[in-house]
């Protein structure tokens, strides 16, 4: 099928679209990496009267070291350009970790880094990573400025807690202590498709080499990126075992999560692939934190 | 109908200007604006991969991106590789390879495949079948188009060399 007529705007500032935004408010929707809303724009689940393209403010595109040891990337940052960067390749590998099971190259040197968040799919991988990297997020609107951490953020399927007015500028992540291993690991019916389950795990340990901080982010198990905060808590204190990762994964698939089936799978498999992928991810990201590897 | 926009694009080198409704998806400016049919159009949905181009060098889905975000870019498609009588290393290895059955998926792939080809000399099948993984083909079975990749990475890196 084809789009329904819309009125195109594309600004060359960022002030000039926060404008834009503030006089149209539910009557315009922003055009990031359009691969997500061009497609169902071209199905006509969605049929806004007006697009705001956000493609020719060059302002919005970077990656810039911030001063602790983390990283802030613009969110019109093209995926492709996030998973070839040095910077971020040394400071967060769980995100290139991840990046390759967005989609297809062909995608990812389109889809943008900001729009992943701002889609919020609970089944998308970018939204996952960055909670379990604590990142927060930096909203503009014409009246002012905000930061969201990701905690807040994400509100429902497709929801955030971004208003109509706002948009999202760029997104900080804050850097990792020492000792600290992170690991991604998911599973789709094949490359590209949609997760079925995807778990996100950044491991601090103690000297003693015990768990002094855990998160462990999943998707595809609720309506947002869920936290698993209980297999987290469990872990405190402890030296990471083959016992001690299966209680958390088990946590993370009884009490964290009550994951729903699909046609794709049934809530069982899904705990299945729960259990097996926060154990896999808790192993590695202990590993690499031994290795002090990031 | 909303108002019209004007797209200025650089095709396969040539200059265009043409004046079109925003929502004109740019597989279809490609195709009935410019009257290059070589770029397919399948599924409208970023899954298949046959509508993909070059965008500023950068393979690109061309049924998610409107006519007018093309303004003052450049691209390229299937057209301006080989001509006939002058065939481009990759469409050569692809015939060599027999890569294809019906051609429907064809455009789409080498035009995701032309990067990769440049810069890996020698890859292997399962780089290549990475490279791959967003093209569809329901004939080939996906074996010779592998075999065609690699074939065309070789001639590539041979033409280059004889060139220097
Ligand atoms: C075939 C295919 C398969 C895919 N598979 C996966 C997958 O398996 N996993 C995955 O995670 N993703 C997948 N994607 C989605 C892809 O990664 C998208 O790029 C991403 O979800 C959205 O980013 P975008 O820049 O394209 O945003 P857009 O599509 O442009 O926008 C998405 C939404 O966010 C809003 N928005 C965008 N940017 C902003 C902003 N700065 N401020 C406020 N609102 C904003 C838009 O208004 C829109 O509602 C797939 C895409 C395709 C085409
Ligand atoms: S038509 Fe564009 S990916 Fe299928
Ligand atoms: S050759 Fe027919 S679809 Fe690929």
């Amino acid at each position: 099928m084809k789009p329904a007529p819309f009125d195109y705007y594309a600004p060359a500032s960022v002030d000039e679209a926060l404008d834009i935004l503030s006089e149209k408010g539910y009557d315009i929707k922003v055009l990031a990496g359009g691969q997500s809303l061009v497609p169902s724009m071209n199905f006509r689940l969605a049929q806004p009267p007006a697009l705001l393209d956000l493609n020719n403010i060059p302002d919005l595109a970077y990656i810039k070291p911030a001063p602790d040891g983390g990283v802030v990337i613009g969110a019109m940052t093209r995926d492709s350009d996030v998973e070839h960067n040095p910077m971020v390749a040394e400071r967060f590998p769980v995100i290139l970790q991840a990046m390759p099971f967005i989609a297809h190259p062909q995608i990812r040197n389109r889809g943008t880094f900001g729009g992943a968040i701002a889609h919020a799919d609970p089944a998308g991988h970018l939204p996952a990573v960055t909670l379990a990297l604590n990142a927060r997020y930096h909203i503009r609107s014409k009246n002012g400025d905000r930061w969201v951490g990701c905690d807040e953020f994400f509100l429902g399927p497709f929801t955030t807690a971004m208003e109509p007015d706002e948009l999202l500028v760029e997104v900080e992540i804050p850097a990792l202590p020492a000792r600290t291993g992170t690991s991604y690991h998911q599973m789709a019916r094949q490359a590209g498709a949609q997760a079925l389950v995807g778990v996100a795990a950044v491991v601090t340990l103690d000297p003693g080499e015990r768990v002094a901080a855990a998160r462990i982010a999943l998707l595809s198990v609720g309506e947002t990126p869920v936290l698993a905060g209980r297999a987290a808590a469990s872990l405190a204190g402890k030296l990471l075992t083959p016992e001690t990762i299966e209680a958390a994964a088990e946590a993370a698939a009884t009490v964290d999560t009550d994951p729903g089936g699909d046609i794709h799978c049934s809530p069982e498999y899904r705990r299945h692939l729960i259990r097996v992928l926060v154990a896999k991810s808790l192993e590695e990201a202990g590993e690499r934190a031994r290795g002090k590897r990031g | 109908m909303s108002e019209l926009v004007k797209v200025q694009v650089t095709v396969n080198g040539t200059r265009y200007e043409h004046t079109v409704e925003p929502r004109m998806l740019l597989v279809d400016f490609i195709r009935h604006e410019l009257g290059l049919t070589g770029t397919h159009v399948g599924c409208e949905h970023g899954v298949c991969g046959t509508c993909t181009i070059l965008l500023d060098g950068k393979p690109v889905r061309s049924c998610l991106l409107f006519a007018p975000q093309a303004n003052g870019h450049e691209i390229r498609t299937i057209e301006g590789l080989g001509t006939m009588d002058n065939l481009h290393p990759i469409q050569e290895a692809f015939r060599e390879a027999h890569g294809l059955q019906c051609g429907f998926c064809t455009p789409g792939v080498i035009m995701s495949v032309l990067p990769f080809v440049e810069q890996n000399a020698n890859p292997t099948e399962e780089e290549v079948r990475e490279a791959l993984d967003g093209n569809l083909c329901r004939c080939t079975g996906y074996q010779n188009i592998v075999q065609a990749v690699q074939l065309a990475s070789e001639m590539v890196a041979s033409r280059k060399a004889e060139a220097r």
